[in-house]
C-alpha cells in the first residue's frame, strides 16, 4: 500500500435529495481513497448510489434542495462545499468524467474534434490549430483510425466504439490526474467492451491516469480493479483489494452477487444462487441493515442500526455483523470456476 | 432426426430497403431448425440481426424471402388473418420490459386481453371466470402475488414487469416462447431470478424457447443449443457447452475470450479489433474475413457454407479450428 | 448534401404543381357550381357572362381550363377582376406583397431576438422569479388578441397620447415604401411590428425555455459540464444550438403563414395595403379571381417556406444530413 497521502480520499459522503417534504438519504457514509495510478472499483445493483456518488465528487449535481455532507479531499483540497467557479477550473482539467452511454454523451449538431477542441481550450492558452493536433493526437492514442479525419465527423456518424474512445479522449485531452468512468462499456458489445477495458488499462502507463471505475458488472471489476467498493442501496457493503472480495467475501451481499452470477465454464447448476427480492427504495430503507430483508444470515442484531464497517483483512472492510460476532462467512476460494 | 421440428427455417432473407437505395441484409440466408423441448440460444453483438430473425421465427416482420415452418406448416405466406389461429401457440418476450406495458392499463387488464381476444381451443370465447382463474394461475406461475393485478406497471421493479411480459406471453399456454434478450436490462441479482423462472416454466410446461441474449454465460446456463450469429448468418451452432468451450469459428472465439470473468487474474485474452462492418456494405468471401485473425486468401473469396464439424456442432468456416484439450 | 438540395428542389416542384392543381379545382372545378357566374360577379351581364366564358374556356375540358388559368396567373399575368372594374389581379397582389413583406419580415426579427432572449434567460434563471415573471408575460401576449392590441395601440399612439413627446413621432395610419422613405417606412411600421410579434413572443419564449430545460437533463449537456465549461457556454453554445433544430422549423411555417396573408388583422387595424387586406377585401365582396390569385400566393409561401426550412435543416442538424 503507498504510503503517499491518497490523490482522492472521500470520507462519509452523503448526499440527500428533497421529496415529499423531506430529506430521502441516496448515498450514506461512503468513503474510499484512490491513490496515483490506481484503478478503483464501484460496483452495485442499479439504483445503488453510484452515479450520484460520482456526480456528487464533481459537484455536478444541480437539482434544488440537494444537501452533499462528509468530506472528499482531492489533492488535500475539500471538493464538498467548494465554490461551482473553483470546482469548474477543476473539471475537465484534473478530473475528468466519461458516461455510460456515448450516443447520447456527445452534442449532436457538433463535430468530435470541435468537442474535443472546446475542452482543451477551455482549459488552455492554445490556438484552434494547436488545440486540433492535440485532439488528432489523443484520437490517435485511443487508436481510433485516420484519427485526423475522424476529428471532422459527427457523433452519429461514428460506431459505439469509437465515440467512446473518442469520449475518452476528450476526458484525457487536459491530462486529468482523476478519471471517473461511469459505466463506460455497458452500452457497448463483449468485444468492443474487451477493446476499452483494454485501453483504460493502459491508460495508467501512457497517461499516467487514476480511475475510478463505476459499473454493475463484477466480471468488468475482476479484470481491471485493484481495489473494489460495493455498494448496496447507497451505502457501503464490502471494500478490500478485488482479489480479497472476490476469494473472501465478507458481506452476504457481495457472497450472493458473486454467486448470482452465471459462469461460463465448469459445472452449470441446475438454478442460479439468486438472491429474492429486490433492494428498498431509498425512502423507505430500513434502519438496520439495509441488506436485512434478503439476508440469509439476518437475526437480531442486524435490525437496530446500520452495521458499521470492521475491518475483516488486510485493506479490507465489511458492514455486516457477522464477523464481529465470529461467524464470518466462509471463503469462496480462488476460483470458483475453473477454466476449459 | 426423425422428430418433426416445431420451427424451421429455411433460407430465410430478411433485407431492409433504406434511402438512396442502400439495402441492408439484416437476416442473410438463414437456415435453422428449432426441436421441440429444446432451448436454443441465440448470441451475437449487436445489429447482427437476433431480434430480426426472432420477429421473422414468428412472423412479426414478414421475410423477403425464403420459408418459415411451424408444426411442420408453411406459415411464410400465411394471411394474418389465418396466422391469428396459431398466435396463441407461439409468443414472444421482450428486453424493455417498461416498453412493453401500456402504463395506463392495470396488470389484470393487460394479461386478459389475449385471453379475451383469442378464442378458446374448443373454439368459444372464454368466460369471465375462466379469464380470471387463469389470471390468478399465472401470477402464481410467475411468483407475483394475485393483488398485483390491480396495480398498474409503474409500481412495479424492471424484474418485476419483467415477470408480468412473461406472463402474458404465458396466458395462451404457447409451445414456442421467443424471448428476444428478456434479462439484458436487469442487473445480475434479479437476471438471476429470471433465468431460473424461464428454467422452472420450461420444465413446468414443456416450452419450447428460442432465448436471444448477448451475454453468453446467460445463454449457457439456459440453453441446449446454441447459435452464433454474425452479419444475418449463423457462423457456428451446436450442443451448448460444445460451442462456447470448444469453439470452432475464430468469431466464438474471440466472443467467448472477450467476455469479462468474474475471477480476478484471469489473462486478458488478444481481443478482436475493429468494428463490425456495416450490414449494407457489398460482401464476398467469409462475412467475417476483414477482422479474422485467421483468414487466408481463399476467405475472400469464397463463402463458407455452415457444415457439420462433428456431431451436434456445425461451423461456416473454411479452416475451422480444432477441439482444445 | 448536393443531392439532397436537389431532391428537395424536385419535391417542392412537385408539390407546388399539386397545389395549384388543388385550388384549381376547389374554385372551378366543383361540380354544380358554373365558374362563369362566380367570376363575372353577382348579377353580371349575359354579355359579360359570354365573353368570361370564352376568356376562360369554361366551354373546353378541364387540363385546358386550368392551363389557361395558369397562363394567367404566372405568365401573361392578366388574370382580371370583374367585380372591381377589370382590375388586373396579379399586379395588385405585386404591389401588395413588399408591404406584407416589410411588415412580417420586421415582426419577425422582432420576435426572434426577443424570444431568444427572454427563452433562455427564464432557462438559465430556472425556477427564480425572473423565470416565472418571464413566463407569466409570456402567457399574457399569446393570450391578447392582435386586433385589441393593435385598436389599443392605435387609440393611443394615434389620437389619446399623440400629442405628448412619447408618440408625436407616430405618423398617421398607412404604408411608406422604403424606397421613397426609409425612415417614414420605419416609422410606420414600428408600432404594427411590435403588435404582430407581442404574440410570437410570447409562444416562442415559452417552447424555448421549455426545450432548454428539457435538455439540461440530457446526457450531452451533463457531459459538457463535467468538461469544466461555464453554465453561459454550456446554455448557449451547447443547449440553445441544439434548440435552434425545434425553433427554426416552428418559425419557418409561422412566417410562411403570415407573409401568405395571415397577417390580415393587424393589416387591416392599421390600414396596411398587404396581401392580408386583400384578401379581406376579396372575401367581403366574393371577387373570386382575387381569393384564388391570394389563396394561391400564399399556398405558394407555405410551400416554399417549407422547403427553406428543411434546408435550413440540413445546416443545422448533421444527423438529418446523413439520413436523406
Ligand atoms: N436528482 C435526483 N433527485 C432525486 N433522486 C435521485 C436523483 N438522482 C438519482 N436519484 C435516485 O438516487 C438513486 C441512485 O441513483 P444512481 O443513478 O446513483 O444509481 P446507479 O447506482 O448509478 O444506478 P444505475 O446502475 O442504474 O446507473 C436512485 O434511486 C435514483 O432514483
Ligand atoms: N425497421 C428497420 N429498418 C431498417 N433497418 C433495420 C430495421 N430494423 C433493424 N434494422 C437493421 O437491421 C440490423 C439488424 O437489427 P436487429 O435489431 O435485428 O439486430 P440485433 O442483433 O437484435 O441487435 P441488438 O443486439 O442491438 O438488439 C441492424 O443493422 C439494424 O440497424
Ligand atoms: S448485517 Fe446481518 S442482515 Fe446485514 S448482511 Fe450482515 S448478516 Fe446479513
Ligand atoms: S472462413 Fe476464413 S475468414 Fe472466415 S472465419 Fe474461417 S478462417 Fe476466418
Ligand atoms: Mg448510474
Ligand atoms: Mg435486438
Amino acid at each position: 500500500m503507498p504510503a503517499d497521502p491518497p490523490l482522492l480520499a472521500v470520507r462519509d459522503l452523503c448526499v440527500s435529495f428533497p421529496a415529499r417534504g423531506r430529506m430521502v438519504p441516496i448515498v450514506e457514509h461512503v468513503s474510499l481513497d484512490l491513490h496515483a495510478g490506481e484503478i478503483v472499483g464501484l460496483v452495485g445493483e442499479s439504483g445503488s448510489g453510484k452515479s450520484v456518488t460520482a456526480m456528487a465528487l464533481m459537484g455536478l449535481i444541480d437539482s434544488p434542495g440537494v444537501r452533499v455532507t462528509g468530506s472528499a479531499l482531492f489533492r488535500g483540497r475539500e471538493l464538498v462545499g467548494m465554490p461551482q467557479r473553483q470546482l469548474r477550473r477543476l473539471r475537465g482539467r484534473d478530473i475528468a468524467m466519461i458516461f455510460q452511454d456515448p450516443m447520447t454523451a456527445f452534442t449532436p449538431v457538433y463535430t468530435i474534434g470541435w468537442q474535443i477542441d472546446e475542452q482543451i481550450r477551455a482549459h488552455e492558452k492554445l490556438s484552434r490549430h494547436a488545440a486540433r493536433a492535440r485532439t488528432v493526437k489523443l484520437l490517435a492514442d485511443m487508436g481510433v483510425p485516420d484519427p485526423a479525419h475522424m476529428a471532422q465527423r459527427y457523433p452519429h456518424q461514428l460506431s459505439g466504439g469509437l465515440r467512446q474512445r473518442a469520449m475518452i479522449a476528450m476526458a484525457l485531452s487536459c491530462s486529468p490526474a482523476l478519471l471517473i468512468a461511469d459505466e463506460p462499456t455497458t452500452a457497448l458489445d463483449v468485444t468492443v467492451q474487451a477493446q476499452i477495458l483494454e485501453l483504460l488499462r493502459r491508460l495508467r502507463g501512457t497517461h499516467g491516469a487514476s480511475i475510478l471505475l463505476i459499473t454493475h458488472d463484477m466480471g468488468v471489476v475482476a479484470q481491471t480493479c485493484a481495489r473494489t467498493l460495493v455498494l448496496y442501496s447507497g451505502r457501503m457493503a464490502e471494500t478490500g483489494p478485488t482479489e480479497a472480495v472476490f476469494d473472501r467475501p465478507g458481506h452476504p451481499y457481495t457472497a450472493a452477487l458473486l454467486d448470482a452470477i452465471p459462469p461460463l465454464y465448469g459445472p452449470r447448476p441446475d438454478r442460479l444462487p439468486a438472491i429474492d427480492g429486490i433492494p428498498p427504495q431509498p425512502a423507505d430503507r430500513p434502519a438496520g441493515c439495509a441488506f436485512a430483508p434478503r439476508c440469509g444470515h439476518a437475526h437480531e442484531t442486524c435490525l437496530p442500526a446500520p452495521p458499521p464497517p470492521v475491518p475483516i483483512g488486510p485493506g479490507q472492510q465489511a458492514a455486516c455483523v457477522l464477523p464481529a460476532e465470529g461467524t464470518p462467512l466462509p471463503p469462496r476460494g480462488p476460483m470458483t470456476e475453473c477454466t476449459a | 432426426m426423425t422428430l418433426t421440428p416445431l420451427l424451421e427455417l429455411r433460407d430465410l432473407r430478411k433485407t431492409y430497403r433504406l434511402p438512396r437505395g442502400r439495402v441492408l441484409r439484416a437476416v442473410d440466408g438463414l437456415s435453422l431448425r428449432v426441436l421441440p423441448g429444446e432451448t436454443l440460444g441465440l448470441v451475437g453483438e449487436s445489429g447482427c440481426g437476433k431480434s430480426t430473425l426472432g420477429r421473422c421465427m414468428l412472423r412479426l416482420a414478414d421475410p423477403s424471402s425464403g420459408q418459415i415452418l411451424f408444426e411442420g406448416r408453411d406459415i411464410t405466406t400465411l394471411p394474418e388473418r389465418r396466422l391469428r389461429a396459431l398466435r396463441p401457440r407461439m409468443q414472444m418476450v421482450f428486453q424493455d420490459s417498461s416498453a412493453a406495458l401500456n402504463p395506463r392499463r392495470r396488470i389484470g387488464d393487460l394479461l386478459a386481453e389475449p385471453l379475451r381476444v383469442h378464442p378458446a381451443p374448443d373454439g368459444r370465447r372464454r368466460p369471465a371466470s375462466v379469464i380470471a382463474a387463469r389470471l390468478s394461475e399465472l401470477m402464481d406461475l410467475v411468483g407475483l402475488p394475485v393483488q398485483a393485478l390491480e396495480r398498474y406497471p409503474h409500481e412495479f421493479s424492471g424484474g418485476q414487469r419483467q415477470r408480468i411480459n412473461i406472463a402474458r406471453a404465458l396466458a395462451l399456454t404457447p409451445r414456442l416462447v421467443v424471448a428476444d434478450e428478456p434479462v439484458s436490462a436487469l442487473d445480475v441479482s434479479v437476471q438471476a431470478q429470471i433465468v431460473n423462472l424461464f428454467a422452472d416454466l420450461r420444465r413446468e410446461l414443456g416450452l419450447t424457447y428460442v432465448f436471444i441474449a448477448h451475454d453468453l454465460a446467460v445463454v449457457r446456463q439456459i440453453s441446449s443449443r446454441v447459435a452464433v450469429m454474425y452479419l444475418g448468418a449463423i457462423v457456428e451452432l451446436g450442443e451448448t457447452d460444445g460451442v462456447l468451450h470448444h469453439p470452432a469459428h475464430p468469431y466464438t472465439t474471440a466472443l467467448t475470450a472477450a467476455v469479462p470473468r468474474a475471477v480476478v487474474g484471469h489473462p486478458h485474452a488478444p481481443v478482436l479489433r475493429g468494428d463490425a462492418p456495416s450490414p449494407t456494405a457489398p460482401r464476398t468471401g467469409c462475412r467475417f474475413h476483414a477482422r479474422c485473425p485467421q483468414a487466408q486468401a481463399r476467405c475472400a473469396q469464397e463463402e463458407p457454407a455452415l457444415h457439420t464439424l462433428r456431431p451436434g456442432h456445425a461451423v461456416a468456416c473454411h479452416f475451422p479450428l480444432p477441439p482444445g484439450p | 448534401m448536393m443531392a439532397a438540395l436537389l431532391r428537395r428542389t424536385g419535391q417542392t416542384v412537385l408539390v407546388l404543381f399539386g397545389v395549384s392543381v388543388l385550388v384549381f379545382g376547389v374554385f372551378f372545378a366543383t361540380p354544380g357550381a358554373d365558374p362563369t357566374a362566380r367570376i363575372a360577379g353577382r348579377n353580371a351581364a349575359p354579355q359579360v357572362m359570354e365573353k368570361v366564358r370564352h376568356e376562360y374556356g369554361f366551354d373546353r375540358p378541364l387540363p385546358v381550363q386550368y392551363a389557361i388559368m395558369m397562363k394567367k396567373l404566372f405568365i401573361t399575368r392578366d388574370l382580371a377582376s370583374y367585380t372591381n372594374r377589370g382590375q388586373a389581379v396579379v399586379p395588385e397582389i405585386m404591389r401588395a406583397a413588399p408591404v406584407t413583406a416589410s411588415l412580417v419580415c420586421g415582426a419577425a426579427v422582432l420576435w426572434v431576438t426577443v424570444s431568444i432572449f427572454m427563452g433562455t434567460l427564464a432557462a438559465a434563471m430556472k425556477d427564480t422569479w425572473v423565470d416565472r415573471g418571464l413566463m407569466m408575460l409570456g402567457l399574457v401576449g399569446i393570450s391578447i388578441p392582435v386586433f385589441w392590441l393593435g385598436q389599443v395601440a392605435n387609440l393611443v399612439t394615434q389620437s389619446r397620447y399623440h400629442d405628448t413627446w412619447l408618440f408625436s413621432w407616430v405618423p398617421g395610419l398607412g404604408y411608406v415604401p422604403f424606397a421613397q422613405d426609409p425612415l417614414g417606412w420605419f416609422r410606420a411600421l414600428v408600432i404594427p411590428w411590435v403588435v404582430l410579434a407581442v404574440m410570437f413572443i410570447g409562444i416562442y419564449s415559452r417552447v424555448l425555455r421549455h426545450d432548454l430545460v428539457a435538455l439540461a437533463g440530457e446526457d450531452f449537456m451533463r457531459t459538457a459540464r463535467a468538461k469544466g465549461l461555464s453554465p453561459m457556454r454550456v446554455l448557449l453554445r451547447h443547449g440553445l444550438r441544439t434548440s435552434m433544430v425545434t425553433f427554426v422549423s416552428l418559425f419557418g411555417l409561422d412566417f410562411a403563414q403570415l407573409a401568405g396573408g395571415g397577417a390580415l388583422l393587424t393589416e387591416v387595424v392599421f390600414g396596411l395595403p398587404g396581401v392580408g387586406r386583400l384578401t379581406y377585401r376579396a372575401l367581403t365582396m366574393l371577387d373570386l379571381p382575387v381569393i384564388m390569385a391570394t389563396v394561391m400566393y400564399s399556398a405558394i409561401f407555405v410551400v416554399l417556406a417549407n422547403a427553406v426550412v428543411d434546408v435550413v435543416y440540413l445546416f443545422l442538424d448533421p444527423r438529418v444530413r446523413d439520413a436523406r
